[in-house]
């Protein structure tokens, strides 16, 4: 039987699309075909695409924020953080399989942003799959020009004493933002900081939510 | 850091440096890699180790008067072949 | 595309269907396993041209692409995959039908 996640809701909390009754597509033949194909040619199994898919689906932007959160607390962290971003966030226990990771911390006067102008490259391996406006034309192409406006578009508007550093993620490393963190949490311990950081806080496309 | 120019040249094909960063001038921010030449991966073929740059570039540099903010940056990561030192220029 | 004119990033979202998440898993374990890499994926994924990105969904191309790949690498032949894909249509209308091989 192929793996059914009817019963499973997704990363968003959304149930998944119904895929089963809509009219079946071409691309979505061609999905079939090539699927059952690998497997009569044993190149693959259907229990190891299903596993796949729950690897996947197990990945999520909550893996990232305990990653800022701790950077934010244990200054020890941080150096190892920024010294090897994968080597550190296998050590917290992720598996991000073979990913190699930059962390870029924002400052005051610094505010990172993350992009793939050729694809669609992303730290999947951390935060999970991309959202769609991540992939979109729109964002591929105009962050690199005009960042500051496609921040506006996302409700962040910084000032010009502010530099704003673009990441065109090109070739081999991924990165995740490091947002500042924001004021007022001194109290707060990592779970409750890590709450505060958003999907697009990483990306740069948003800020750290203030409690 | 180093001043490193982008080659300008436009090739058929897939390559990893963006069209937009050909001919433009920036520092090394740090220096990655080795790895595998994309551009051999890409056709089946094993790829020649190469040395890959963090390059940083200022708006200013890349979209010239067009600059949405001249002062802020940049950073990509191009492939030691396609970099030529800068200062000569 | 990078520094293109384009209007304004788009805000809607979709949960992944099935389907595209298989497509997803196919190029992992492929690449994985060495059949092609991404730099593959990609390479003919803008070979495809600009105008896909009108006319195919992102794990449409996707699919176009990991399977161009895997015949590059052999791992099936074009004649191997005609008749596959014409016994998943055969069964059924819908992608749940199509993809129940036991009927």
């Amino acid at each position: 039987m192929p793996h059914d996640h009817a019963d499973h809701l997704s990363p968003s909390g959304h149930p998944y699309r119904p895929d089963d009754d809509h009219p079946l597509s071409y691309w979505q033949t061609l999905e079939i075909a090539v699927r059952e194909l690998l497997v009569e040619k044993e190149i693959t199994t259907a229990a190891d695409i299903a596993e796949q898919i729950d690897a996947m689906d197990a990945r999520n932007p909550t893996m990232g924020a305990q990653v800022v959160a701790r950077y934010w607390t244990e200054p020890e962290f941080a150096t190892a953080l920024l010294a090897d971003g994968a080597k550190a966030t296998r050590e917290m226990g992720f598996d991000i399989g073979p990913m190699k990771l930059i962390a870029l911390p924002n400052r005051p006067d610094l505010h990172n942003i993350v992009v793939c102008t050729l694809c669609s490259c992303y730290p999947r391996n951390l935060l999970g799959l991309p959202p769609d406006w991540y992939k979109s034309r729109a964002y591929r192409s105009r962050t690199v020009r005009e960042p500051r406006k496609v921040l506006a578009e996302f409700g962040v508007t910084l000032p010009e004493s502010t530099e704003v550093r673009v990441h065109d993620s090109t070739a081999d490393m991924r990165y995740i933002v490091i947002p500042n963190r924001p004021a007022r949490t001194e109290g707060l311990d990592q779970a409750a900081l890590a709450a505060l950081v958003t999907r697009d806080s990483m990306i740069g496309t948003g800020i750290a939510r203030t409690p | 850091m180093h001043r490193v120019k982008v080659r300008t040249d436009m090739p058929p094909g897939h390559v990893r440096t963006p069209s937009y960063l050909r001919g433009k001038v920036g520092v090394t921010e740090r220096v990655l890699g080795p790895f595998p030449n994309p551009e051999n991966l890409a056709y089946g073929h094993s790829g020649t180790p190469l040395p890959l740059y963090r390059v940083r570039f200022t708006m200013a540099e890349i979209w010239g008067a067009d600059a949405e903010t001249p002062n802020d940056t940049l950073e990509a990561e191009i492939y030691a072949h396609w970099l030529e030192p800068a200062d000569a220029a | 595309m990078g520094g293109d004119a384009a209007g304004p990033v788009p805000t809607d979202q979709h949960d992944f269907a099935l389907w595209e998440k298989r497509v997803d898993a196919l190029m992992v374990l492929c690449s994985g396993k060495g059949l092609f890499t991404v730099d593959g994926l990609r390479r003919v994924l803008e070979d495809m041209g600009e105008e896909s990105f009108e006319t195919m969904t992102y794990y449409e191309r996707w699919i176009a692409s990991v399977n161009q790949n895997l015949i590059e690498a052999g791992a099936y032949t074009t004649a191997e995959l005609a008749t596959k894909m014409t016994q998943v249509q055969a069964r059924g209308d819908t992608y749940g039908e199509a993809s129940d091989a036991s009927g």
